[in-house]
């Protein structure tokens, strides 16, 4: 089974949640999709066994055979080329290109636009004890990082068990991109008027994706019940609940967290989503 | 002349970038500063949970085209599928269809494609952005549909709103609430900036996050400061932030302890500032720099 982790807003515990989660369950595989800023190393503290690069196809404009004629400038959707007639220059912009290939299919000079590798990012995959580690990190500056998380899910073995995806934030793309691949999806929130705002688009979100999911409450105080009233209206489980304590902060800060304080919890909540998901 | 641009960051979410923007207006505004906000966390914008803006203008956001397979003249070719670079071609029920979710809205498969009317482009409504009015002075935010993509482009649909109330106006600076990460929507907020404000927190997370906001921002050539937020998390880490700026030769703004009373103030729909007055030293110091540094 694979379990997304994911949250509308920022730093509500997405990542301390996920790893305490693949500590409890292990042998488990966590996978770090938050390609952007991945964090979950910090904490589980992996041994890198492996690490490759994450290349797309871009341009490369073979000087002595083309013809300058503009047709790739004129058709890349997203303006990453430029031609220079009157002088024979060509500009490439590497941050705004996709890599879709365009440029090279109406190019109708042969050889004169080849297409050729460039580093995006890299995939990385150790381990930590019986935790099996993987996760993407997106070079600075570029423009999606979706092509890199897909790439990334998509080396998840069949083999795997007890999947656990740290989703990057937000409610775009990059998110739908790693829900796709979940069995079951935990939002993680906490009980602030932005926390419950941006769940609520991450609600939307997962319910239009079509998948069953359910609340985590983090930074749970039982005097504040603003989570637990938006839950309600909803109609959606808080399936569990990690206590504001600035105790945990702390750790936090430092790159450690309490995994066995959490570790029995944890598990039966893990029985509780395989009953769900059946 | 054109405004100054004032872009709040952070890399990591949650490390109070919101908190201390919206801590940031309310101080201006009592001080008599003129300033257009835009609300740049497209994805999760919040600051209209805290400034609770007035609508005066709502415009749809029409994002890239997203192609479209017409079942009946499609001929099964196969040849937009093999062409797609983004895995955006499926085939259910033995129809070619396209996912919405990953077509990146390139157009190869309208070229590739034999059949004239098999494959069209379909401009997609995204989301709204507004102009409001708040009791700090005019905001422009936006709303992006979930699972929608092109952030970017309407983060720098929301700058360009700005900008442009700022110039009829005379308006001298526009405070951005930047969006997390270090992706497209980020890039597209540094873009034109004439400062950026990195909010990091003591932790091992933000730091590692922070430094690759602030190399984004380096990137594109715009002059950073950092904030550290929660300092009293951490001290070692706090004085590890304190000597990377020194290190990179990035102004070190000021720091926010950190404070329940922070959270009590959000919780109650409060600006961190307002509800925290035994703060103001410390906000006081780091907006006063910002506006120095902008000068």
């Amino acid at each position: 089974m694979k379990i997304a982790i994911a949250s509308g807003k920022g730093g509500t515990g997405k990542t301390t949640f996920a790893t305490l989660f693949a500590h409890a369950i292990r042998p488990s595989t966590y996978v770090d999709a938050d390609v952007e800023e991945p964090n979950g190393h910090i904490f589980l503290k992996p041994e890198i066994e492996e690490e490759k690069d994450f290349s797309e196809l871009v341009p490369k404009i073979i000087d002595e055979k083309c013809t300058f004629c503009g047709i790739c400038a004129d058709e890349c959707p997203y303006k990453a080329l430029v031609i220079l007639k009157p002088t024979k220059k060509w500009l490439f912009f590497p941050e705004l290109c996709h890599s879709c290939g365009i440029c090279a299919y109406v190019c109708p000079v042969k050889g004169a636009l080849v297409e050729v590798p460039k580093k995006k990012g890299v995939i990385r995959k150790g381990k930590a004890g019986n935790i099996k580690f993987m996760e993407g990190i997106l070079n600075l500056g570029e423009p999606t990082p979706v092509p890199l998380i897909s790439s990334l899910l998509r080396e998840i073995d069949e083999k795997d068990q007890n999947v656990i995806i740290d989703a990057p934030p937000g409610t775009s793309c990059p998110v739908v991109e790693t829900l796709g691949f979940a069995d079951f999806v935990l939002l993680v929130s906490e009980p602030t008027p932005f926390g419950i705002y941006d769940l609520s688009l991450a609600v939307e979100l997962t319910r239009d994706l079509k998948k069953p999911f359910a609340i985590i409450e983090n930074k749970y105080n039982p005097d504040n019940h603003l989570l637990e009233d938006y839950a309600k209206k909803e109609n959606i489980d808080i399936l569990y609940r990690l206590p504001f304590e600035e105790e945990i902060a702390k750790s936090y800060s430092k790159g450690e967290l309490p995994f066995e304080r959490f570790e029995e919890s944890l598990r039966q909540l893990y029985e509780e989503i395989k009953r769900r998901v059946k | 002349m054109r405004a100054k641009e004032i872009v709040l960051i952070s890399g990591k979410g949650g490390t109070g970038k919101t908190t201390v923007t919206s801590s940031f207006v309310w101080w201006m505004h009592n001080n008599n500063y003129n300033f257009v906000i835009a609300d740049a966390d497209v994805d999760a914008a919040d600051m209209h949970l805290l400034l609770k803006p007035q609508i005066k203008r709502k415009e749809y956001f029409t994002g890239k085209s997203i192609a479209k397979i017409n079942t009946e003249s499609c001929i099964s070719c196969d040849l937009c599928k093999q062409y797609c670079r983004f895995d955006a071609i499926d085939i259910i029920d033995g129809n070619y269809v396209v996912n919405p979710f990953r077509c990146d809205g390139c157009g190869l498969c309208k070229l590739v494609c034999p059949v004239d009317s098999a494959i069209d482009m379909i401009p997609q409504t995204v989301g709204e952005w507004y102009i409001s009015d708040t009791n700090s002075g005019k905001m422009v935010h936006a709303k992006l549909y979930p699972g929608a993509e092109n952030s970017g482009n309407l983060v720098t649909m929301v700058k360009h709103q700005a900008h442009l109330i700022a110039d009829e106006a005379n308006i001298p600076y526009i405070i951005v609430d930047g969006p997390p990460g270090i992706g497209c929507p980020v890039t597209s907020s540094l873009s034109g900036a004439s400062y950026a404000v990195v909010v990091s927190e003591p932790t091992f997370s933000a730091i590692h996050d922070m430094e690759r906001a602030v190399d984004t921002a380096f990137h594109f050539r715009v002059p950073v400061g950092l904030v550290l937020n929660k300092a009293s998390l951490n001290d070692k880490n706090a004085q590890a932030i304190k000597e990377y700026a020194e290190k990179k030769g990035i102004p070190f703004l000021g720091s926010i302890p950190f404070s329940k009373c922070i959270v009590d103030a959000l919780v109650n729909g409060k600006f961190a500032l307002e509800g925290c007055p035994e703060l103001t030293e410390n906000f006081e110091k780091i907006f006063k720099k910002i506006l120095e540094e902008v000068k």
